[in-house]
């Protein structure tokens, strides 16, 4: 009796402190919040510290990112205002996702529906409106698990699909949690393990939940990048990178999780104008599980792959044919081909006749890469290298974006000639082809993205026609954007370009998210309205109705915004050829969404990668239904397009033409 | 005795704001949060948003004495104030501030003119009222804060 008594007392207690320590879950959660309203910090502290939080205050983003680089383990969650003088919330938004991979939630006064998709597209696992009210910060701590959660699952992907699953295990390890989430994760991982207990070696890896996270410094991703170029995109897995990088202490948990981000980071990076192709073109060349990379890969990033030589010359062509021969995809890789011809129709007419449906969605694994095979280099290996430098900043990039980026623009002898017409670009931009989306008007109305895509896209795409050069020419061959990087926003309807407001960023782009910038302005409007709904279709932002749906600037905003799903898709846009992952440059918004998406994304772009992709991806991927519907929403509605395609600080200037 | 009454003249005025409009259910998490450990959490809030809130107002006043008027930057200021106002549940001074932004999207500088001063009516007004508010409270002790505005 006494005994059992004990022992049931035991248990009991044993029960209870595990209770205990659930149930003190989410109390402990730390947070810190951005404001430089100080009645507003005032009040969401205090309102935090009745949830039994513990919080951090910074008025200034700049100091918010000090305190967080100082203690990288010191914060599970970050709230911040969209607003702020030193620097844009989005921004600070996308460098805590890129260098702590805090879940992120904005505020704001503002409840434009763009505003809030922009936080969307850029990661933020949440928006909320002010006044804020005390209700919708008591769950906040939802975010945290959830991210982890898809961490985990990332990483359970990744795993298997490279090392054959047979680390699982060890991603619980590498999963660090918050000291109040520890428990959670612990009991999470536990459960997990339990299922996957043949998979697992060893078991008893509960405590390895606990181990602090790595910081990946300037110089730890440094390595990481270079490893990951050296061996190339498609051949990147962690187990390699983590040898070649030969850092004591790094696991192979580290660098997968690292990677995964990496990836992230770049399709988002690929819907970005600006974006630095050279990171990109790392990632293209991985058309494996994570095919976000694929996706995400504008032309610009198969150009830079290709002038980095990461991609061999034989699978460039390989990739060329596809996409512009429709010969079958290589190795694989979901044949964009039919996109890519109605990719390049756009100059055409003839896509006009919709009969490009617009490949964007599959820009993004396969049809990219076809597209770049024959762009010549014209990122040099150093300018891959600076890019990278500056994937560590990305956010700062905006600034920056043109001068490193811009070489690589002008390298392909971009040409941006207002009227793109058959100016075949010596990067083998198929005349016309041009990255319209810079030089247009786009200026700012794009939100930036103009700038940065141009810079970066603009090389980039304008490699891609290049190899069909008379394919292009003749279909326009617009290289399939399925998001070509920074393309989208490129793109935009030549003649709106000043009128296009940020909101154009998605018009801009994606002149229905195909090239950006590969249209002459006239085209573009043509095949805007049309073409775009066709495109759409695919997209699950909706159907075709785009174009009315499109806002008046915005008419381009539908094939944006299916571009931008398609990015941003890396949830939809699996069947962009992988595109699914973030094609859409949004990138910090793919994070969140991605993340989730991905995971269940990632298998299903490979499939999904031939054709239709328009129709398949969108609706059918995520888990995120809501944010489908949002987002099939807006694209009737268009607006939202644009948040995506805004890249703050991405100057047009820079792209010259 | 004297002390009800006072009560009972706090709890009035206090649901006058609410009837008149001037506060809201904003206002109303405020003093949620009000509690032992802060005492005076809602007068300190206040007391912090109109003294931030003038140099906002200044602001605008400066940019709105410009030829031509620099819409996007009134509006920016104006976003920010208006943040702040909603956050402490100035009813009627987000609502002008609303006004004022559309007047800022539409380019009219008279309708902003107009509006802003509207705005800065309803802002004082208000201070008024929360500092007789306040200082009344004071002499009651904490009020119940269970009586929410009907």
């Amino acid at each position: 009796m006494n005994q059992s008594g004990g022992k049931g007392s035991m248990l009991t207690s044993s029960r209870k402190s595990n209770e205990v320590v659930l149930d003190q879950f989410p109390a402990g959660l730390r947070v810190l919040v951005v404001d430089d309203d100080p009645t507003c910090l005032k009040i969401v502290e205090k309102m935090l510290r009745t949830c039994h939080y513990e919080v951090t205050t910074c008025n200034r983003a700049e100091s918010a990112l000090a305190s967080l680089q100082a203690n990288r383990n010191g914060f599970d969650i970050v709230i911040s205002d969209v607003h702020m003088p030193d620097m844009d919330g989005f921004k600070l938004l996308e460098r805590i996702g890129l260098e702590m991979d805090l879940p992120v939630i904005m505020m704001s006064a503002d409840d434009g529906k763009q505003v809030v998709m922009k936080g969307v597209t850029h990661g933020a696992c949440d928006y909320l409106i002010k006044p804020i009210r005390i209700e919708e910060l008591k769950n906040i701590w939802q975010h945290v698990v959830r991210k982890r959660k898809n961490e985990w699952k990332e990483l359970e992907q990744s795993v298997s699909i490279e090392d054959g699953g047979d680390r699982m295990q060890k991603q619980f390890e590498d999963v660090d949690y918050s000291s109040s989430a520890n428990e959670v994760g612990n009991w999470k991982s536990s459960k997990r393990r339990k299922d996957e207990e043949d998979e697992f070696e060893d078991k008893d890896d509960t405590s390895t939940l606990k181990k602090p996270r790595v910081v990946w410094s300037v110089e730890l991703h440094q390595q990481f990048v270079a490893a990951v170029n050296q061996l190339g995109i498609d051949k990147a897995v962690p187990k390699k990178i983590l040898e070649l990088m030969n850092v004591p202490g790094l696991t192979r948990e580290n660098v997968a999780s690292h990677l995964q981000k990496y990836r992230l980071y770049l399709r988002r990076l690929s819907g970005v104008p600006q974006h630095q192709g050279g990171i990109n073109a790392s990632f293209m060349g991985t058309q494996d599980a994570t095919f976000s990379p694929i996706s995400s890969l504008t032309g610009l990033d198969l150009r830079a792959l290709a002038v980095a030589g990461q991609l061999p010359a034989q699978r460039l062509s390989t990739l060329q044919a596809m996409s512009f021969a429709r010969s079958s995809p290589k190795s694989g890789q979901p044949v964009p081909m039919v996109d890519q011809r109605n990719v390049f129709s756009f100059n055409n007419s003839k896509f006009k006749t919709g009969e490009g449906q617009l490949q964007q969605p599959n820009l993004g694994s396969n049809n990219q890469m076809n597209l770049l095979h024959g762009i010549p280099t014209t990122m040099e290996p150093k300018q891959l290298a600076e890019l990278h430098q500056s994937f560590e900043n990305m956010s700062n990039m905006q600034a920056s974006v043109s001068p490193s980026n811009s070489p690589l623009m002008h390298r392909g002898s971009v040409r941006f000639p207002p009227n793109m017409s058959q100016t075949l670009m010596s990067n083998g931009l198929p005349g016309g082809l041009l990255p319209r989306c810079m030089p247009a008007g786009n200026g700012r109305g794009l939100g930036g993205y103009t700038n940065p895509v141009s810079q970066t896209t603009s090389s980039a795409s304008l490699t891609f026609p290049m190899n069909h050069g008379p394919e292009l020419s003749g279909s326009n061959s617009f290289p399939p954007l399925g998001s070509p990087p920074g393309i989208p926003s490129l793109t935009q309807k030549g003649p709106s370009k000043e009128d296009i407001p940020v909101n154009s960023d998605a018009k801009g782009s994606t002149t229905g998210g195909i090239l950006p910038g590969y249209y002459l302005p006239n085209d573009l409007q043509q095949f805007q309205s049309n073409d775009w709904e066709l495109q759409n279709v695919g997209l699950a932002f909706n159907s075709p109705q785009n174009t009315s749906s499109l806002t008046g600037n915005l008419e381009n905003a539908a094939p944006l915004f299916v571009q931008q799903g398609i990015s941003s898709g890396s949830m939809r846009n699996s069947s962009s050829g992988g595109g699914s992952k973030g094609s859409f440059v949004e990138g910090s918004h793919h994070q969140n969404l991605s993340s989730v998406v991905n995971s269940s994304v990632r298998i299903k772009s490979e499939t999904v990668a031939d054709t239709s992709y328009q129709n398949v991806l969108y609706t059918e991927h995520f888990g995120q239904e809501d944010l489908m519907s949002a987002l099939l929403k807006q694209q009737e509605g268009i607006g939202p397009v644009n948040p995506e395609f805004d890249l703050d600080g991405y100057s047009v200037d820079n792209i010259h033409v | 005795m004297e002390k009800n009454q006072i009560h009972r003249q706090v709890a009035l005025l206090r649901q006058s704001l609410f009837d008149q409009g001037f506060i809201d259910e904003q206002f109303v998490q405020l003093e949620e949060l009000q509690d032992d450990t802060n005492p005076k959490f809602v007068e300190e809030v206040v007391t912090l948003y109109y003294r931030d809130s003038t140099r906002l107002i200044v602001c605008i006043e400066q940019a709105l004495d410009k030829n031509p008027l620099d819409f996007n930057k009134l509006d920016s200021l104006m976003h920010q104030f208006k943040g702040s106002s909603s956050s402490i549940g100035a009813r009627k001074v987000t609502a002008e501030s609303t006004q004022f932004r559309e007047y800022c999207k539409a380019g009219n500088g008279e309708g902003c003119m107009r509006s802003f001063q509207q705005m800065k009516k309803e802002y004082i007004t208000l201070k008024k009222k929360l500092e007789t508010y306040f200082q009344l409270a004071r002499q009651v002790g904490p009020l119940d804060s269970t009586s929410r505005p009907n």
